[in-house]
């Protein structure tokens, strides 16, 4: 059995902690306070509740993928479907409940930072929703790479700040975010996006995400497999969380990106070492000085140097296995799956669904796996179209 | 207590702390720059080691981690680099300014092991907060090693006293909330904030961020034992960064830094011991 992590101080195991400056402790204090607080009471669970329902849609379906499974010829394949969420993506989950949470601590800015513009997009739409300025962090790199999101949020009425620090993606973005919170945290939230951070950050986005896993145990019978792409971690933790007790394969995807062995990939748990990044102690790529490396992915989603400390644990306790897939994997699955059930994932969960398409043919037909499809591929058809070049035209 | 803290900070007032990013813009420049600002009045260098995520830092000293990394500029490099300050004269005691996973790489042991080689006196990390801390204070008491703790305004009266008093060599009170720059100027609350830190505190009280100015300092000097000047040399070494770099120009670099920082502590009028 799993122990109950995190403890009083954050951690999970040798993971997580609060290793941040000074100046932000305070924040920490009055967000870990604010938080135990709502999460006690009746009326924002039920109004969080509400608004995943009739704001975002939820409950999400499961879809079973039975033209995939046929043509695999082994395992069933389910898709728990957080591509149908408002916005696209599990990502809203977690902002729908941070925001409301900031509204209820009296906070009238928000501030976050984003990588494929995802998150921003999410937070830029809370932000409306509920009446609070918002910020969006980005890396110049990321901006020109996803122009569209950037338009969405400045749509939306956020505020969307180029980053040119460091390496100008999703780490420095976040760093900046950062920045930006610890000059202002006597008005501001900081709305972070995944299941990183200081304590109580991996916590708070773990139990605004694990409607998902919830969900789907009330949806059908536990599974044999569960498996989920993993950036950050959080549709992961969200999907994992509710069934540590139970008796199924959790699988958690990593992108190994050009291949392990070229140096371009974002797998963080089989090529990483200890380390801190943002605030928690978990494994990071890094080099032997310990100065943080940039990482690679197709998917912006999954391009972080990091990992949430609670998949580190995890992966430690051995709870979780942790594989990595390819770009080119990821994109071939994608394309079946577009093909087959005519749904076309994000990159990201593409991840999770090739990890599926590799063990369901060596497991019995009655044997049932459950793929978190953590969002759809609109935003990724520019980058889809580049790859697969002149193949799907026409 | 470590000696050098014991000589040359423990009990003084008018303490000049003064920051400067190690390997910025190359190893030769950062003795060189202890030493003369041993010269200008110092109390105790701040050796910055260059990071990729500096969250702490603001623009200027980010700008200094870039250009010392470059070079390939390291925890232990920095380390090395001490025992050369120290045979071109240095007495002042050295603390190592470091993000906490370079620490972590390095390991405790073996960073000890430097700090006794290399004779290094303090060692102080921005992301590791008074809770995390216990295991490293304990290892620096055991190798008389200052751990300087951070103190910030939003800092609660509880933790505050917790912080002070274990706090070793003198306590570092950022001055207003933000990372590391210059301001404008301070003002009543700094004011209060420092007079509430005094009232908890057994060691020396100083004071950073942001502090840019003569005016800054005269501004300063009668609330604190005090200032840390970090992002406004980092500014000078920036402005003179091909200076620098260059054998014929490089001493004519380091007398204009000079000027500045003796124009920036003029305020504190006090007796330059190491001249
Ligand atoms: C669709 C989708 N899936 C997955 C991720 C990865 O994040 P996490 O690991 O936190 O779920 C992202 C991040 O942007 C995303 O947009």
């Amino acid at each position: 059995m799993t122990t109950k992590v995190p403890d009083q101080r954050g951690r999970y195991g040798q993971f997580g902690g609060k290793y941040v400056p000074e100046t932000v402790m305070y924040a920490l204090e009055e967000l870990e306070s604010s938080l135990n607080d709502a999460m006690k009471s009746e009326e924002f669970i039920a109004h969080y509740h509400e608004e995943l329902k009739k704001y975002s849609g939820r409950p999400t379906p499961i879809t079973h993928a039975e033209n995939l499974s046929s043509r695999l010829g082994g395992a069933q394949i389910y898709l728990k479907r957080e591509d149908l969420n408002h916005t696209g993506a599990h990502k809203l989950n977690n902002a729908i409940g941070q925001a409301l949470l900031a509204v209820r601590m009296g906070k009238e800015k928000i501030v976050a930072e984003t990588g494929a513009g995802q998150h921003g997009v999410a937070a830029a739409t809370v932000a409306a929703r509920y009446g609070l300025e918002c910020k969006v962090f980005m890396g110049e790199e990321d901006i020109r790479r996803q122009e569209l999101n950037v338009f969405r949020m400045k749509l939306l009425g956020a505020e969307v700040v180029p980053v040119s620090s460091g390496s100008k993606t999703l780490k420095d973005a976040t760093n900046e975010a950062i920045r930006y919170w610890v000059s202002n945290v006597e008005d501001t939230f900081y709305l972070i996006g995944s299941v990183v951070g200081p304590h109580p950050y991996p916590k708070m986005v773990r139990d605004f995400q694990r409607v998902i896993g919830d969900e789907s145990r009330t949806q059908m019978e536990t599974p044999n497999k569960i498996i989920a792409c993993v950036g950050g971690g959080s549709n992961a933790m969200g999907m994992f969380y509710p069934y540590l007790e139970e008796d199924v394969d959790l699988i958690g995807v990593e992108a190994s990106g050009k291949g392990i062995h070229t140096g371009k990939h974002a797998a963080t748990l089989s090529e990483g070492r200890l380390g801190v990044i943002h605030g928690s102690i978990t494994y990071l790529l890094q080099n032997e000085t310990g100065q943080i490396q940039e990482p690679y992915s197709i998917s912006a989603g999954l391009d972080y140097p990091g990992i949430g400390p609670e998949h580190a644990y995890l992966s430690e306790t051995g709870r979780v296995t942790y594989k990595g897939i390819t770009d080119q994997e990821a994109l071939d699955a994608l394309e079946i799956l577009s093909e087959e059930e005519g749904i076309i994932p994000a990159i990201e969960s593409a991840h999770a669904l090739a990890e599926a398409i590799k063990q369901a043919p060596e497991l019995p037909s009655s044997d049932v796996i459950l793929v978190c499809l953590s969002g759809r591929g609109d935003k990724d058809v520019h980058t889809i179209m580049e790859h697969l070049g002149g193949e799907v035209d026409e | 207590m470590n000696k050098r803290f014991k000589e040359h900070v423990d009990g003084k007032k008018d303490l000049f702390i003064p920051f400067i990013t190690a390997g910025d813009p190359n190893p030769e420049s950062t003795i060189d720059l202890a030493i003369m600002l041993q010269e200008e009045g110092a109390n105790a260098i701040e050796l910055g080691i260059p990071y990729s995520d500096p969250l702490a830092d603001g623009p200027v000293i980010q700008r200094a981690s870039e250009r010392a990394l470059k070079n390939g500029m390291s925890l232990e490099k920095a380390m090395d680099l001490v025992p050369k300050m120290r045979e071109k004269g240095l007495q002042i005691p050295v603390i190592i300014f470091t993000y906490y996973n370079l620490l972590l790489q390095l390991g405790e042991e073996r960073f000890f092991a430097l700090v006794r080689k290399n004779n290094v006196d303090g060692l102080l990390v921005p992301d590791l907060p008074y809770e995390e801390s216990e295991e490293w204070r304990e290892s620096c008491e055991k190798n008389e090693t200052a751990l300087i703790s951070l103190v910030a305004p939003t800092t609660s009266e509880e933790r505050l006293k917790k912080i002070a008093n274990e706090a070793t060599g003198f306590l570092y009170c950022v001055s207003s909330l933000g990372v590391t720059g210059t301001r404008s100027h301070f003002g009543s609350p700094v004011f209060t904030f420092l007079e509430r830190v005094k009232k908890h505190s057994n060691v020396p009280v100083a004071v950073g961020f942001g502090v840019s100015s003569p005016e800054h300092v005269k501004e300063l000097k009668d609330y604190c034992d005090g200032v840390i000047v970090g992002s406004a040399i980092i500014r000078q070494v920036e402005s003179q960064v091909d200076a620098l770099q260059n054998k014929e120009l490089q001493k004519d670099a380091i007398e204009q830094i000079r000027a500045y920082v003796r124009d920036l502590v003029a305020p504190f009028e006090k007796s330059k011991i190491h001249s």
